[in-house]
């Protein structure tokens, strides 16, 4: 495993594109693109204001910048580095802005969430969007990027309108059996739309393409519900996270539930790995020491290693204050492997354990317990092998053969705060709070 | 005690006793009369003889006597009356003195007696009292506690009582404020969510009125700035929005959907197939697992036969459902489940008898280590039962017929009573017995019956042959002389009279008895020299024992000889004809068969 050097970012706003070839990095208000493979500076644009929002298009031509507090967004283009745009929302303000999936329109959320402006670089049109819902995930593009889905707001009730991405046009427009709708998502294939309420009620609604609704399920009442929702990336079963600790998977043939996976902050489930992450400081002992200045890292940062817990483990768990609005407790991020075979949850209330089940055989695999809480966990695109980062200098990897804990070898106190995979799988790039770096895995070839 | 009392008159003088006892009686009317207040008394008495010992004096002697007269009347001893002995004088009659002390005595020792008891039963009277009266103290503090307790009890419960009162009233305030609190809450909710939406609208209201006021305003800002425009991504130009592009919208959304559920459809299809698969092969591993062991483990019990009938239903069925995989239809699916249901339900049999088959096997194992297989040791113990059977039968009817013996000697009527059960059985077999004889008997009858019948005509026969040879005899020595031919003409009629006379009887012996023909043929072996008599040739003789084939003319001969035979007797020739039809050549049997018509 290799490490780049460390380089200037702000704002955590760092992305490769899409087709992987190009990473732009976002320093104030410039933005530079590098060559992934050489790091090599390519472009390097300046824009009118500190960027708060960095987007690749889906062709990989396009960067888009948005300066919220100026209600700004420029976009550059990476095959002609003086052509320019800049859209210029004015008085009514900026939030939110986004690629649509075709590359040419951008979607401006304007302040108050008054309406979406939808505007295309081919034609300068501008087309508003009334009404949009201001909820955590109120917009979602299919997967293969031919509709989208908004959630509206109007008289009260909530709705969501379906639009053909090629011409905006209003495909589709239903009410929802929602009282105060949360988010959307569609599925990967395209055909069923997850909808689910806040967390008020317990409520995930599946729509057709068509509007149709096609289940509804509901677990409980009268307590907190949904937290987070994932869709396999087979479709195949929907996971839902929520307030009582539990994930939810249901199918999609009949839209039930298959199974519960639990949270228990005592495990004794044989099946089960629990990895834990022991901290050594290296001054100890001599051995240690020695390994250290072999090893070549920095003798000041405390040496960390996984080791596997004998069973029963008990999990440290914070009990969340209960006169306090989004308690910190429930399922809050869900992940899906790339091949669909694990999935990786966090408890809120366990916040330095990460889980891995098998979603096969349908049982826990793996528990990492970490001295910190985990801020970010994702898997590899390509192979079943999950980056997590906690906030410190530290990398932590878990595959069905192991698991591992790496010290970012950069200078200056670098902390991951946040973490993103390049698109073969190949590299990592590790977020600090001002910095970034590149991690290189080893890849079969190497080892031959 | 009662030896102290014996010892106390002695010590002590008569009179002084008595008066010690009247004194005792006056003076000391202690209750406790135990021995040291007996011994102060005794003292007592013993000084107070000195003290009163002015009673009775040389003067008053007469007085003194009236007095224990009247004294000793009052007591009701009035019979014995002290007297002086002489008037006048000091001296007292003895006798009547003496009966009179006696009396006293008995009479103070029968009062001591009683005192004695009285004072035993006050003692103990007292102690009982004692013992009540503690008793009664005791509980009566007992009682005083208890009431004690009781009124510290009801005071508790009063307060408990109190505080349920209280408790309940207490519930009672919870239960409405709870109730309170409920429908605050529900207003409340009702307010809020009546507030949010008036809230919403109101900035739903808002947001138009500012998009409104914004879109008024013409807000120059709100602009795009593009250097020059980009084609589409997908290099086409933009359509224009129409009606046709919607309807294809909505022709290419369906178009999707199709798509997709016509994949999750082959997804399915195939998942089915696969699983239809998997069952078929279940079904026939099922199948090869148990048809070859059920002929060799069932033997030919109805049940296997039948079950034997039903997998070759299955098989049937389960080719019939192969045949019919493809076409995924309810029936043939259900066809399947319910083979597969079957097959399943078999093996789950089968396995249970080999469970128990197993079980069995080891129990054997276990019962006999030997190599003894089960059925010959099942037969050995049947026999042995039966020999023990036959044993007790035998121990039993030795006993009835000792008890029979013992029972006639003493009791002749119970005895017969006993025979009668005990002989009903030896009659029965009597009665079998005698039928049997019966049957022989009738059997030996008719035999004899038979017998002598064969014996009168074995009789009759014998005189008749004894009449035959004699006129034989007669006729060969006739022969001898020149007249041959007119005698055996004649002879020849003799004989055929004689033969038809024979005939009946001859055939009822033959097809009756064996042993009268045998004898016949043996009568008939008799006359051997008559054919040497008769002279016959070298030839001839050959030829009857068939040594050589008989030229045609000797058999003509012969012939022409029997022609002439069987022209006369009418009545048998045609059986002869038809014997020798068949015979043919078998010259000797016909012959044979002549001569035993003959005789």
């Amino acid at each position: 495993m290799n490490f780049s050097e460390v380089f200037k970012q702000s704002n955590q706003l760092c992305k490769v594109s899409p087709d992987g070839k190009y990473l732009a990095t976002c320093v104030q208000y410039r933005l530079v693109v590098r060559d992934v493979s050489t790091l090599q500076i390519l472009q390097l644009y300046t824009c009118l204001d500190q960027i708060s929002h960095m987007d690749w298009s889906s062709d990989s031509l396009f960067i888009l910048c948005a300066m919220y507090k100026r209600g700004l967004v420029q976009v550059w283009s990476l095959e002609q580095p003086d052509w320019h745009c800049k859209i210029d929302e004015g008085s009514i303000g900026l939030v939110s802005s986004r690629w649509s999936p075709d590359g040419r329109h951008i979607l401006n959320t304007t302040e108050f969430h008054l309406r979406v402006t939808v505007w295309s670089l081919c034609t300068k049109a501008v087309s508003y969007i009334k009404y949009p819902k201001a909820c955590s995930k109120g917009i979602d593009f299919s997967r293969d990027g031919c509709y989208m889905a908004l959630a509206e707001r109007r008289d009260c009730k909530d709705y969501v309108s379906v639009f053909v991405c090629d011409d905006w046009h209003l495909l589709r427009h239903f009410e929802t059996e929602t009282q105060d709708l949360a988010g959307l998502e569609w599925s990967p294939n395209g055909c069923v739309l997850a909808v689910w309420d806040s967390c008020l009620e317990y409520k995930v609604l599946l729509y057709s393409l068509d509007g149709r609704l096609l289940s509804t399920y509901s677990a409980y009442e009268w307590s907190l519900g949904v937290k987070s929702v994932t869709w396999s990336p087979s479709s195949q079963f929907l996971a839902i996270g929520s307030y009582d600790e539990k994930v939810r998977i249901l199918n999609h043939i009949t839209w039930k539930k298959i199974t519960q996976f639990e949270h228990p902050s005592t495990i004794n489930n044989t099946k089960a790995v629990v990895y834990k992450e022991v901290e050594r400081r290296p001054v100890v002992s001599d051995d240690l020491s020695l390994h250290n200045i072999t090893v070549g890292t920095t003798l000041f940062n405390t040496q960390s290693k996984y080791e596997i817990c004998p069973l029963p483990v008990q999990i440290p768990v914070v009990k969340p204050d209960p006169d306090r609005a989004n308690p910190k407790i429930g399922i809050s991020s869900l992940a899906f492997s790339a091949d669909g075979r694990y999935l990786a949850t966090k408890n809120d209330n366990m916040a330095s354990v990460a889980w891995v089940w098998d979603m096969q055989k349908m049982n826990l695999v793996a528990v990492l317990e970490h001295t910190s809480a985990v801020k970010c966990f994702q898997w590899d695109p390509k192979h079943p092998r999950l980056a997590l980062c906690t906030g410190n200098a530290k990398l932590y990897l878990w595959s069905p053969a192991g698991c591992v804990s790496v010290q970012v070898p950069a200078e200056g106190g670098f902390q991951v705060q946040s973490l993103s995979w390049h698109c073969t799988g190949d590299s990592l790039i590790l977020l600090g709070k001002e910095q970034l770096c590149l991690c290189y895995m080893e890849t079969e070839q190497e080892d031959k | 005690m009662g030896e102290w009392w014996t010892t106390v008159p002695i010590e002590s003088s008569l009179g002084n006793f008595d008066i010690s006892s009247i004194s005792h009686a006056t003076m000391s009317p202690s209750k406790q009369n135990n021995l040291l207040s007996m011994y102060s008394s005794l003292s007592l008495s013993k000084s107070s003889y000195s003290v009163i010992s002015a009673f009775c004096t040389e003067d008053n002697i007469p007085q003194c006597i009236s007095y224990i007269n009247q004294e000793l009347a009052s007591l009701g001893l009035s019979s014995t009356c002290i007297e002086a002995s002489s008037p006048g004088a000091a001296g007292l009659n003895p006798v009547p003195a003496l009966n009179a002390t006696y009396e006293l005595l008995q009479i103070h020792r029968r009062t001591m007696c009683s005192l004695e008891e009285l004072e035993r039963e006050q003692l103990k009277k007292s102690s009982t009292l004692e013992h009540v009266q503690m008793n009664n103290s005791r509980l009566k503090d007992q009682l005083e506690l208890s009431i004690r307790e009781k009124s510290g009890l009801h005071e508790m419960e009063r307060q408990l009582q109190l505080k349920i009162k209280t408790l309940q009233s207490c519930l009672k305030t919870e239960k409405d404020e709870v109730q309170k609190l409920q429908n605050i809450i529900a207003s409340r909710a009702s307010q809020y969510s009546h507030d949010a939406k008036r809230k919403e609208r109101e900035t739903a209201k808002l947001k138009e009125r500012l998009s409104q006021l914004l879109v008024d305003r013409k807000d120059k800002k709100l602009a795009i700035d593009v250097l020059n425009c980009l084609g589409r991504s997908d290099g086409k130009r933009s359509h224009w929005k129409t009606a046709k592009a919607a309807a294809s919208h909505e022709g290419e959304m369906y178009k999707s959907l199709l798509s997709d559920y016509e994949a999750s459809q082959r997804s399915l299809m195939l998942e089915n197939a696969e699983l239809k698969k998997v069952l078929q092969q279940m079904k026939k591993e099922m199948i090869h697992v148990l048809s070859p062991r059920q002929p060799s483990i069932r033997g030919a019990t109805a049940d296997d036969s039948q079950e034997q009938a039903d997998s070759d239903l299955e098989d049937r069925a389960g080719d019939s459902s192969r045949g019919s995989l493809d076409k995924s239809c309810e029936h043939a699916r259900e066809q399947l489940t319910n083979s597969i249901r079957q097959q399943w339900r078999k093996l789950r049999n089968h396995m249970e008898r080999l469970d128990s088959q197993a079980s069995q096997v080891q129990n054997q194992l276990e019962s006999n280590k030997d190599v003894i297989s089960r059925e010959t040791h099942e037969d050995e113990m049947e026999r042995m039962r039966r020999e023990v059977q036959q044993c007790k039968e035998f121990i039993d009817a030795q006993q009835q017929l000792l008890q029979q013996q013992l029972n006639t000697s003493f009791d002749d009527e119970t005895a017969a009573l006993l025979n009668d059960c005990y002989t009903l059985e030896e009659k029965e077999r009597l009665k079998e017995e005698w039928r049997l004889f019966e049957e022989q008997k009738r059997n030996f009858e008719r035999e004899r019956t038979n017998f002598t019948e064969a014996a009168i005509r074995l009789g009759r026969e014998k005189k008749a042959f004894e009449e035959d040879r004699a006129s034989w005899l007669k006729n060969q020595f006739l022969n001898m002389t020149p007249f041959t031919d007119r005698r055996r003409c004649s002879s020849s009629d003799g004989q055929s009279a004689l033969s038809i006379r024979s005939e009946p009887e001859m055939r009822m012996s033959s097809s009756k008895v064996q042993l009268p023909k045998s004898s016949t043929y043996t009568s008939f072996s008799t006359p051997k020299p008559a054919p040497s008599a008769t002279v016959p040739s070298t030839t001839e003789l050959y030829r009857t024992l068939r040594l050589i084939p008989d030229p045609s003319s000797t058999r003509h001969s012969s012939h022409g000889r029997w022609h002439e035979s069987s022209t006369i007797e009418d009545g048998e020739s045609q059986v002869k004809a038809k014997s020798r039809l068949r015979c043919g050549d078998l010259s000797i049997f016909s012959l044979g068969e002549d001569e035993n018509s003959l005789t």
